[in-house]
């Protein structure tokens, strides 16, 4: 068996006396993209939130590709190849794809302290490629990110984890608030995750986007596991009966 | 009308360069050629830089989400830190560079309390208000201090260019106005200083250091009122402890006729500057053409109503045509 690009070991986490996470381990293969279904408050948010660096686990350990670490902000978990892409999409309206693109990672002709001149040409050049890759056609890395639909920038969140080859992509709620066109378009783009051998989790109230999509699917409720099966040996009838 | 949004994000500016276009030959007209005359063009651009700094500091912090009402504050107060320093005998370079210093630990202060305990900057900022200009007057024991003789005052006040026709500090505001215009435009802390203000949430999770990028320009903002307070004081030649009262809302003001969102993400240095030079040019061209001089803060006051109705319009026609295009 290959070592599990991502496990966690029988983590905790408590908020102000509410057990979120009781004893969770869950171990990934690479390139799996695994599907994580719940309810509100089924404790999928902050198993995410620790995954992500945003907060750190009272009790367990997590181990990329077989080594523990520690991550105490977004940053540390983004260099570890944990990349997040949240509902409300981690891109900001008023300036162009391109400066979204490499937002905290960009690129510079010289620089003092981490602060420096921008490399433009290189920003735009990698951008166009960058959005080719995930299969998006837009017209221009200059356009705004206020000027795409909602399906379109969680293409371009898509597009600049992948440009920075994240190992594993979170999408939280990646679909909310999305037509159903667009929801496809997305559920296409987390398709494609495993041909480029990424490993994807994938948080959605929706099983039924869930199933589109997945290879494996978890269940959480009241911060346990209660469900992990392949999608083939699965029903989504199953999935919501143990819900 | 497509194109609108996009203009409006990356030339805010815009409408503004209009209006001056439009005010100044309306001056020129009325005063009958006086307005555009190098006397009274010396004199609108030798007033220009004190409150052209103050602009362009305000106008980076609120691009990057905050706002600082102790500019006008600081102004008094770090002139009057300096010449106090100077009457105690200290030379000029250090007694500048510890006034600015306090600036910037204002700024800090006004950074740190803000973010730390989550409150409006807004509130933050108008209490430093009172609290600097209160230390202005303290530290100046009731007396102005009488400044030396011997200062460098050619650095910032005298007459340079063809014709005069420009100070020294005109060229200390150029200089800095390009240099802030890069930063924005030219540097990654540019990219992370518009993300913070565009949508503070994807800028955080995005590993921006938001916290640290709020108080730089809380910084910035105060040592540029605290500089232009310098010139001014240089000009004229005593530390008076009112100067720069009332200064802050100008800059405010400067910073939406110049485009600046309310919002926060967007704005130019250029928009401050052409924000700092219309409210100039109405207070000049109304004397000149003879208005009674008590409607200069009418106009402005009408003026900025005016740029944040013109703004927010624009916004609103540009996304309802957006969602045309697309359905």
């Amino acid at each position: 068996m290959t070592t599990p690009i991502i496990e966690i070991r029988r983590l905790h986490k408590w908020y102000a006396g509410v057990h979120a996470l009781k004893d969770v381990s869950l171990s990934i293969e690479p390139a799996q993209v695994v599907g994580l279904v719940g309810d509100n408050g089924a404790g999928k948010s902050t198993l995410i939130k620790i995954l992500s660096g945003v907060h750190r686990p009272d009790g367990g350990e997590v181990l990329i590709e077989g080594r523990p670490v520690q991550m105490r902000t977004p940053k540390d978990a983004m260099r570890l190849g944990i990349e997040t892409i949240y509902q409300s999409n981690s891109m900001v309206p008023t300036m162009s794809i391109a400066r979204n693109l490499f937002l905290g990672r960009e690129p510079l002709h010289f620089g003092v302290a981490g602060v420096g001149i921008l490399d433009q040409t290189r920003m735009r050049r990698e951008s166009v490629q960058a959005i080719a890759d995930v299969d998006l056609h837009l017209r221009s890395p200059e356009a705004l990110v206020g000027e795409l639909s909602g399906g379109q920038r969680q293409g371009v969140a898509i597009a600049r984890a992948m440009h920075f080859k994240s190992k594993v992509l979170v999408l939280d709620e990646p679909t909310n608030h999305l037509s159903v066109k667009e929801t496809n378009k997305v559920i296409g783009f987390i398709r494609g995750l495993k041909a480029q051998g990424v490993t994807g989790i994938f948080i959605s109230h929706n099983i039924h986007h869930v199933f589109q999509c997945c290879s494996r699917i978890v269940a959480m409720a009241r911060g346990e596991i209660v469900f992990d099966k392949p999608v083939e040996a699965t029903h989504i009838d199953e999935v919501h009966d143990v819900l | 009308m497509r194109n609108l949004f996009r203009i409006y994000l990356e030339k805010p500016e815009l409408a503004g360069i209009a209006l001056l276009a439009i005010l100044i030959a309306v001056f020129e007209f009325r005063s009958g050629g006086v307005f555009l005359g190098a006397d009274n063009v010396r004199g609108i651009l030798g007033l220009l830089p004190e409150v052209g700094l103050v602009s362009i500091g305000v106008t980076i912090l609120m691009i990057c989400g905050e706002f600082d009402l102790s500019v006008g504050s600081v102004f008094a107060l770090t002139p009057m830190l300096a010449a106090v320093l100077m009457e105690g005998d200290m030379p000029f370079l250090p007694a500048v560079l510890i006034g600015l210093a306090l600036a910037a630990f204002i700024g800090f202060l006004n950074g740190v309390i803000t973010l730390r305990f989550g409150i409006p900057s807004f509130i933050t900022t108008l209490g430093m208000l009172f609290m600097a200009r209160s230390l202005t007057v303290v530290i100046s024991g009731g007396f102005p201090p009488v400044l030396p003789d011997d200062l460098p005052n050619w650095l910032f006040t005298q007459y340079i260019g063809p014709g005069g026709l420009i100070r020294a500090s005109f060229v200390w505001f150029a200089g800095i106005a390009l240099l802030a215009s890069a930063m924005l435009s030219l540097t990654n802390f540019g990219n992370w200083l518009k993300s913070t203000g565009g949508f503070l949430e994807a800028a955080s999770s995005m590993g921006i250091p938001v916290n640290r990028v709020k108080i730089v320009c809380f910084m910035l903002s105060s040592m540029l009122a605290g500089f232009a307070g310098l010139i001014e004081v240089l000009r004229l030649g005593s530390p008076l402890p009112s100067i720069g009262d009332g200064l802050e809302l100008q800059a405010v003001a400067s910073a939406v006729i110049g485009g600046t969102s309310l919002a926060g993400g967007v704005g130019t240095v250029l928009g401050a500057i052409v924000g700092a030079l219309l409210i100039r040019v109405i207070d000049n061209g109304l004397v000149l053409t003879q208005v009674d001089a008590n409607w200069f803060k009418f106009a402005v006051g009408a003026l900025t109503i005016f740029a944040v109705v013109a703004n927010a319009w624009l916004r609103r026609t540009a996304r309802r045509i957006r969602i045309e295009t697309r359905a």
